[in-house]
């Protein structure tokens, strides 16, 4: 009567989540086509190399009647190597200056003439990165420093207007663009993705849904059973990885057919860091779906979860950026050594060993936290 | 049934001084209770009167604050597993998932008692949900969500069977309905009930002995001859006039219903 494990009752349970799961139609549009949808996003805004545009602000003098007669560096400079445009299709601009590159790709900057308090209002909205003045037949350029784009725009800017005479094309003999497979942003967003999707989809799914059930009082004539507590979870756990199985496949081979996003390592590897995240989330989602009854509570600790991990763990950007003393936190969070684990399967080609010790330390976390929510689980 | 038989018995059902409460409200002082088998056991009283408490500290649901509650001669603790194979129990407010059919949550139910799909057939039939068989949960009457919580209780033929208020807001078929099921089933089986309502009508019905139960008390007991001769001292020939709602009332100054 007491056995460990009570088969049919297990298969029952994973039959009635399963269906319980399936029948919710924004089940399939969270689960498997957002995240392709995202993909899809991210990978075209950052994977497609066309021109660079970006707007800057010129400042028009204060005094009108001067101005026509005046000297303007900026004007002579662009009536030269600019192109004269329709202000209506260019973003208000009246001038623009390409920089053609053929292995960097080509940049063209838009010159909009404006007073400075509406440059600064485009700065402000983030339409123009840099604003042009000139001062003592000398060009003043304005941007904030800690903007790498504005900073860019000024290199080059600034680079292009000091020496006309070499001419704006300018072709880097020393640029070797790489097109090695797994350098692209799409081969460091995809494996990020996948690890994101992945928490999500337990920590809202599972967490979330256990709540939701607890406060409807759907769990407590369940106990009044012989039903094992330990099955209910395990059940629960078990048809929502084998749902992530299914959703990152597809995001998997979308990511192969659209971006020729590959996986270099082992198959076998990345099976085996993304069960261990299913277990290592599942485990904090019924930790932290074991007490509370009140939606608004389980939306704030679920947050608690995933909000940090997804803006630390370089879901979508590096960790690298943050503050050196941060480096070592950030490493052992569940969601960065799980990223990292399936990116270096995807783009460095790491194989099972590379690969056992942070599944370990993962399947290990959901172990604590899947025992300690067991045991203090509030069916009620 | 003959009362005075039964009692020499173990009683199925035993609660000895049991008290509940919750912050400042008192909802269950010092009850009393001996239930045996076979026996229908209707639990009477107006809302708020402690009943649901009661009935869940006996499923184990609840936990009392203090005295004892034996199932055949057993308490909640270490036994749990055991009790909840001979209980069948329906709440008060009876939800189940949504998303599933009618026989599918009878499934999954039956595989918590190692029972299989034949035994769920045979509730479909006895609580007469075969055309509903394949509706989602969430899509059938208020009465017929009733029947399958029943069945539910039902399902791994319970020696004791706890129901709270299985007909309450539910219309005069829809109640009927149920009564006839839990009636054939005292004719088959020598299962105890305890079932809770404020309905008097229920308790005459279906019970053979009817407690009456006020702000957490039991305030009294017996057959239903047995409570309205209890109350004055009018003669035989009024008896069958008089009604539970008048001892309710000749006790507390409320109704029932109220
Ligand atoms: N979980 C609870 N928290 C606070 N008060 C409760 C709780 N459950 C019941 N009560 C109170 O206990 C009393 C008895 O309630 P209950 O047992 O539900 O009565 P009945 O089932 O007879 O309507 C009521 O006053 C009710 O408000
Ligand atoms: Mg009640």
């Amino acid at each position: 009567m007491n056995k460990l494990i009570r088969t049919d009752q297990l298969v029952q349970l994973v039959i009635a989540h399963f269906k319980e799961l399936i029948r919710q139609p924004e089940v399939i549009f969270w689960g498997f086509i957002f995240p392709i949808l995202m993909s899809l996003g991210l990978g075209i805004a950052f994977s497609q190399k066309t021109d660079i545009v970006r707007s800057v602000a010129v400042i028009e003098k204060n005094n009108p009647s001067d101005t026509s007669r005046q000297h303007s560096i900026i004007d002579d400079f662009l009536n030269v190597h600019g192109d004269a445009i329709d202000p209506a299709h260019n973003k208000g601009a009246q001038r623009k200056l390409t920089l053609s590159d053929k292995r960097i790709g080509n940049t063209i900057f838009l010159f909009v003439k404006k007073d400075w308090q509406d440059a600064i209002l485009l700065l402000k909205r983030g339409s123009v990165g840099v604003i042009m003045e000139e001062a003592d037949g000398r060009i003043i350029y304005h941007f904030d420093p800690l903007n790498i784009d504005a900073q860019l725009s000024y290199l080059k800017l600034s680079n292009a207007f000091a020496r006309p005479a070499t001419g704006v094309e300018d072709n880097h003999e020393e640029v070797k663009p790489l097109t090695v497979r797994g350098t692209r942003y799409i081969d460091f967003l995809i494996p990020g993705l996948i690890s994101m999707d992945l928490m999500m989809s337990i920590m809202w799914g599972m967490s979330y849904g256990m709540i939701e059930r607890r406060s409807r009082k759907l769990l407590r004539r369940m106990v009044a059973t012989p039903m094992k507590k330990s099955h209910f979870l395990a059940a629960l756990m078990f048809v929502r990885i084998a749902m992530n199985f299914i959703e990152s496949a597809l995001l998997v081979l979308f990511a192969y057919l659209v971006f020729d996003v590959t996986i270099q390592g082992s198959a076998g590897a990345l099976c085996l860091v993304f069960l261990a995240g299913n277990i290592a989330f599942g485990g904090i989602a019924i930790f932290v779906s074991s007490h509370t009854a009140n939606t608004e509570t389980g939306n704030g600790l679920i947050n608690a979860v995933v909000l940090p991990m997804t803006v630390l763990s370089g879901v979508f950007f590096s960790y690298h950026n943050f503050p050196e003393w941060s480096i070592p936190f950030i490493q052992k969070l569940p969601l960065t050594l799980l990223a990292d684990g399936i990116r270096s399967v995807f783009i460095e080609g790491a194989g099972i060993k590379e690969i056992i010790l942070p599944s370990a330390i993962l399947s290990a976390v959901g172990a604590v936290f899947f025992t300690v929510g067991l045991k203090t689980f509030k069916w009620h | 049934m003959p009362i005075a038989d039964m009692s020499s018995n173990h009683p199925v059902i035993e609660v000895k001084d049991v008290h509940k409460s919750f912050k400042s409200v008192h909802a269950v002082c010092g009850v009393n209770l001996r239930i045996h088998e076979g026996q229908f056991v209707a639990l009477l009283g107006p809302n708020g009167a402690g009943k649901t408490t009661l009935v869940e500290m006996i499923e184990g649901i609840q936990k009392p604050d203090s005295g004892d509650i034996f199932i055949m001669g057993k308490q909640w603790h270490g036994n749990a597993d055991e009790l909840h194979r001979i209980i069948g129990i329906s709440l008060q407010e009876t939800y189940f998932i949504d998303k599933l059919t009618v026989k599918e949550t009878l499934r999954l139910f039956a595989s918590f008692y190692d029972l299989n799909a034949r035994r769920v057939d045979e509730i479909i039939e006895i609580i007469g949900l075969k055309e509903k068989r394949k509706s989602y949960v969430a899509h059938i009457s208020g009465g017929q969500r009733q029947r399958l919580a029943l069945g539910i209780a039902l399902i791994n033929s319970p020696k004791i069977l706890l129901l709270d208020e299985p007909t309450t807001g539910l219309d005069p078929n829809a109640r009927r309905e149920i009564w006839e099921i839990l009636l054939e089933l005292k004719r088959q089986t020598r299962a105890s009930l305890i079932l809770t309502t404020h309905y008097m009508e229920e308790a005459q019905q279906l019970c053979d002995y009817i407690i009456i139960i006020d702000k957490g008390k039991i305030l009294a007991e017996g057959t239903l001859s047995q409570l309205l001769k209890d109350d004055g001292g009018e003669k035989i020939i009024e008896y069958r006039k008089k009604t539970l709602d008048d001892v309710f009332t000749a006790m507390t100054g409320r109704r029932l219903d109220e």
